[in-house]
């Protein structure tokens, strides 16, 4: 098949299959079968991209002219490549977590969720692929639009409160800031396209270069730099495979990836470095890596904490294309990574722990990791992945981005050093409450729901579909660590235009 | 016979006009609301014929006699603008006469407060 | 036959009005007024097209050369406006019958088709004559049709609003009408190309010909309903048959613009009217408060008929925003909001019309839980509600992208947030009804709730599919409006 074919069967194909499952509102066997298809479809799409990528092409498709010289057009380079793997590969195992999680859960508008959830991850695949800033915005407005249904999904005053919380600063943020921050940058330069090395050299006074970053970071609210992170936590109250894959990997990726995408093929770290127009930015995110830390350790809802823990983990990213160098830019890609397989399966033991045992609050969950080995067995690892210690994943990223900030500014290794220590602070308390802590002795509540879920048939089954997931990402999160020379072969494109 | 119109006609148009519009804002009940469009609107009439106005000349009908004929397309062009306010004095007054069946009243302030305050 | 298309658009909507007040059979006068709307579509389609291909067309009625006679003049601005009117009207007319049966007495259908058939008669006359004074005649036929059209709906509240409309609308007329005399006074011409010739030069900047400028600009500005001259309306808007309101709020204002575009860009030039009457001194303000006026007392309105009404004033502040902008960016984003504009509101409203039927209010208590009645119905509310915020993929981006490049052009930052900002209070007003319809149960007493009438639904979702095509496909809308804009500031 032809790489154009591919692109558009990639992004389509989730788009299209939210429509289709629609039709199946009345047969929930076959709708999630049928999802479940159409996820590994559109995964094997994107992998079969993979290796022209990784051979130096660029596959490039231009789907119509939207305005006079502004084009809706995708073209593959290595960070989308790797976004787009990440997303529709974990989109087959959410898939399955999703299925046991719906039904274990006794959810409804099953269908409306996952119709919305197909869409999402069909606009996520196309921001991986934009080619130029106008596809890219396009496509995160489509995002965010989706996913809104799925946040406000209980349809209770709080979830409608915090889909409003959620839609609002997404869209006011992107409508503010992002969408003028385009229109200047075509305004100076008459193009919006990226290219490697950038479009604004020479094209921008000085002066204006800190104001047009801003505007394109905070215009990219789902990479929730603080003070536009409120509504990350408030998303949580979405069930736990959105939280999953949307929260932790999806929705809050694309955030980052524009703001690595901006830095590396709109200004160019060259420009960046030349002007010191991203040195306020060093900051702004070091900041919000530590204060969300904070909060994070003072949460005793596992979401909320994990939420927190995925605000200071996504400014990781932002940092690293602060530096504006390559290690740190190789950082920021490598993170993308590691970060989603490490926290997806945080939240798929944390939704695993409150379909089986109906627990939220961490201080219920003593002596839990005797009851549910796996599940706490794959929260460890994927701690492990977020703390950023070997054998898993996370130590790569962590390791290029204190090199990285070694070369741009070497107070801030202090700031990554301190924050690994806090995520240790708030991740390892889980683990030791769950394994070390006694087991309480059996209320008669907890009883009763037991006795409930007996007598819904294929209980059992579903809940096989809540536990096999965080296994298979926890496992994931070993893999990377073993095969990240791959990833690096696939990235070190990026870097060299940035050398 | 020679009428030197100077600004006179002027002066009534701009009267007119004012008096016409301040019906129109001021007054509560619905005909004299009419009334005063009529007022402006004549008064706009006025203007135009009175700009059509050539100094010695006639109305523009061939004549042997004559030295001089007005414009006869300010005349025409007001024919059709008396038609037009014709056309709106029937639609408000068969407004005005519908809103007196269905609320009892033609005063604005009354009709207001019936409609909860709109 | 096709050099006489510039007459036959305007003379075949007026013979069928006539026909359809001798027919008077309600049936038959639908029939008759939906053939005609599709024939004056195509006929401005091709109109649009012929002036794109091979410049403006200047057709003499009655063959009287200009400036004696009148005449007709297109150029790319006229024909696309043409072609928005009378496309609007050709999905709105025949959509209009099931919701007409319920809402006029069915011994007024007729009279209601002629009105209607009138309304598109003035609206296209004016966009298409190229004399002042003709504008003011066609702009009297467009107006006191519609206040007939308005007075016919089912609430007492429609004859008062009608009423208001009335008396405001002939202030405006009438204003037109002094400003087109003054200029007649100073130049002796009434034909806009000729007096745009007359005036350059010593004329330009004479007391006349401000004073002038300043009536026609106030006229029209009532037509308009730019802030503060509004006041007709929401309640218009709000009382009138649901169909009307759909085809006025898509189209009426947008002609009235039009004008306005006219007067200022062709008529007294760009150097006369922004050179040295500073006018974008006095819009720029105006057209601001509007945005803001207009969509914050939208979010309080419980009846959304006029919620949406409110919200068509905080457009209007856009296309003004356009032109005071004074460069081609801007004024091209004007020109493709009034289009834009057009076919989202018309489609929302029509949205509404289908609600009013079956519901038989456009309150927004009567719409809890409509989205599992309803749901396509309530699916064109959202689509149309992301095209007023104007997310991209939908026109309204399309529209918000030229004014704010326009504005960053200029430099005026400040503006480009307020556009901006202003389209965010769109947000709170359109998501308070998808949240009712969606997130709310219906009320259980509530009489069983059928799907709109298929008659209904494909008119509403072509409207409401136009808005998703032409917000990817821009070609007829950006590309054409461009090009006007291009023209009208005068570049070669």
């Amino acid at each position: 098949m032809s790489a154009t074919v591919l692109i558009v069967l990639s992004m389509f194909m989730p788009l299209v299959a939210g429509l289709v499952l629609r039709a199946f509102d009345k047969e929930p066997n076959i709708r999630d079968g049928f999802s479940l298809l159409v996820a590994v479809g559109t995964f094997a799409c994107v992998c079969s991209l993979t290796p022209m990528v990784m051979a130096g092409e660029r596959p490039a498709f231009q789907l119509l002219e939207m305005l006079p010289g502004l084009s809706l057009a995708f073209e593959i380079e290595p960070l989308g490549m790797l976004f787009a793997l990440i997303a529709s590969g974990l989109w087959i195992i959410t898939t399955v977590y999703a299925i046991g999680y719906m039904r274990g859960h006794h959810e409804s508008n099953q269908t409306r969720f996952f119709t919305c959830f197909a869409v999402a991850i069909g606009a996520a695949v196309g921001a991986a692929f934009s080619a130029n800033l106008l596809t890219l915005f396009t496509c995160y407005e489509l995002l965010s639009v989706s996913t809104f249904p799925l946040v406000a999904h209980h349809q209770s005053a709080e979830s409608r409160k915090a889909g409003r919380i959620y839609l609002g600063i997404l869209l006011t943020s992107s409508v503010l800031f992002f969408l003028p921050a385009i229109v200047w940058t075509w305004h100076l330069t008459g193009t919006t396209d990226f290219v490697a090395g950038g479009i604004l050299m020479g094209k921008i006074p000085d002066a204006a270069v800190p104001l047009l970053l801003a505007l394109f970071i905070f215009g990219a609210g789902k990479a929730a730099v603080m003070p536009l992170h409120r509504w990350l936590p408030a998303a949580m109250v979405a069930p736990t495979p959105v939280s999953a894959l949307l929260h932790a990997v999806a929705v809050v990726k694309v955030g980052v990836f524009t703001v690595v995408k901006v830095v590396t093929y709109t200004f160019g770290t060259k420009l960046l470095t030349d002007t010191g127009g991203s040195v306020w930015l060093m900051y702004v995110a070091s900041f919000t890596i530590l204060a969300s830390s904070v909060i994070a350790l003072g949460k005793d809802n596992l979401k909320a904490r994990l939420a927190y823990s995925t605000i200071s983990q996504l400014s990781y990213i932002v940092l690293g294309a602060a530096f504006a160098n390559e290690l740190g830019i190789m950082g920021a890609g490598f993170h993308i990574a590691m970060h989603a397989m490490g926290k997806i399966t945080l939240f798929f033991a944390a939704g695993a722990l409150i379909v089986l045992v109906h627990k939220t609050e961490i201080s219920d969950m003593a002596g839990i990791g005797r009851k549910m080995p796996w599940t706490m067995g794959a929260f460890f690892v994927g701690s492990l992945c977020i703390i950023g210690i070997p054998p898993t994943g996370g130590s790569w990223s962590k390791w290029y981005l204190l090199m990285s900030a070694a070369d741009a500014n070497v107070w801030l290794m202090g700031v990554l050093l301190i924050s690994s220590l806090f995520s240790i602070g708030y991740l390892m308390p889980v683990v030791t409450t769950a394994f070390f802590k006694p087991l309480p002795p059996e209320s008669d509540h907890d009883h009763h729901d037991d006795h409930h879920h007996e007598g819904s048939g294929n209980v059992e089954y579903d809940h096989i579909l809540c536990v096999i997931p965080p296994v298979l990402t926890a496992a994931g999160c070993v893999l990377l660590f073993l095969f990240s020379d791959q990833l690096y072969a696939l990235l070190e494109p990026v870097m060299a235009a940035n050398r | 016979m020679n009428i030197d119109v100077g600004l006179f006609n002027y002066w009534v148009v701009v009267i007119l006009m004012v008096a016409g519009l301040y019906t129109v804002i001021s007054k509560g009940h619905l005909i004299k609301k009419i009334i005063g469009l009529n007022i402006f609107q004549v008064s706009v009439f006025m203007m135009y014929i009175t700009m059509g106005k050539v100094e010695d000349g006639t109305a523009p009908i061939f004549s042997e006699t004559a030295v001089a004929y007005s414009n006869p397309l300010n005349s025409v062009l007001i024919l059709t603008a008396i038609v037009v306010g014709v056309a709106t004095t029937a639609v408000g007054l068969a407004l005005a006469v519908r809103i007196h069946e269905a609320y009892g009243t033609l005063d604005e302030s009354e009709i207001i407060e019936m409609d909860g305050g709109e | 036959m096709i050099d006489h298309f510039p007459a036959i658009q305007v003379a075949l909507p007026m013979i069928a009005a006539a026909v359809v007040v001798i027919v008077r059979n309600p049936l038959v006068s639908h029939l008759i007024a939906t053939g005609v709307a599709w024939i004056s579509a195509v006929i401005a389609w091709t109109l649009l097209q012929s002036v794109l291909a091979s410049g403006p067309i200047s057709y003499q009625l009655g063959g009287w050369a200009p400036p004696t006679g009148i005449e007709y003049y297109i150029d790319p601005l006229n024909a696309f406006v043409l072609f928005l009117v009378s496309g609007i009207a050709a999905v709105v007319f025949p959509f209009a019958g099931a919701s007409v049966a319920a809402e006029v007495d069915e011994n007024k259908h007729h009279l209601f088709y002629a009105c209607l058939l009138l309304c598109l008669t003035g609206m296209l006359g004016i966009t298409i004559t190229g004399d002042a004074f003709n504008i003011f005649v066609f702009l009297e036929i467009t107006s006191l049709s519609s206040y007939a059209l308005i007075a016919m709906g089912r609430d007492r509240r429609a004859l008062s609003a009608s009423f208001n409309y009335l008396v405001l609308g002939t202030l405006g007329g009438t204003a037109i009408l002094i400003g087109v005399g003054l200029l007649l006074m100073q130049t002796g011409t009434l034909n806009i190309a000729d007096l745009h010739m007359r005036l350059e030069g010593a004329h330009a900047a004479s007391k006349t010909v401000l004073v002038a400028l300043a009536f026609l600009t106030v006229g029209s500005s009532l037509k308009i309903a730019l802030f503060p001259l509004h006041a007709w309306l929401p309640n218009a808007y709000a009382h009138a048959p649901s169909a009307v309101t759909a085809l006025i709020a898509a189209t009426s204002t947008k002609v009235s613009l039009y004008v306005l575009m006219r007067f200022i860009f062709t008529l007294f030039g760009t150097a006369v009217v922004f050179d040295v009457f500073q006018l974008q001194r006095v819009l720029l303000p105006l057209a601001v408060i509007g945005m803001f006026v207009g969509s914050l007392v939208a979010i309080y309105q419980t009846n959304i008929k006029r919620m949406l009404a409110y919200s068509s004033l905080a457009q209007i502040g856009y296309m003004v925003l356009g032109i005071s902008l004074v460069n081609e960016s801007g004024l091209a984003g004007s020109i493709v909001h009034m289009f834009n504009h057009a076919v989202i509101k018309g489609g929302l409203f029509m949205v509404m019309a289908a609600v009013v039927l079956r519901t038989g209010s456009a309150d927004l208590s009567a719409m809890r839980g409509l989205a599992k009645r309803m749901p396509l119905t309530y699916l064109g509310f959202v689509i149309g509600g992301l095209g007023l915020i104007g997310v991209p993929l939908t026109a309204g981006f399309i529209s918000k992208w030229y004014l704010v490049l326009g504005a960053i052009q200029n430099g005026m930052w400040l503006i480009v947030a307020m556009i901006l900002l202003s389209s965010l209070l769109a947000v709170i007003y359109v998501w308070r009804v998808v949240e009712v319809g969606f997130f709310e149960e219906p009320d259980p007493e509530a009489p069983e709730i059928k799907e709109a009438p298929l008659s209904m639904l494909i008119p509403t979702w072509i409207m409401l599919g136009a808005s998703l095509f032409f917000g990817v496909m821009t070609d007829t809308t950006a590309g054409v409006a461009l090009e006007a804009a291009r023209q009208l500031m005068g570049a070669p």
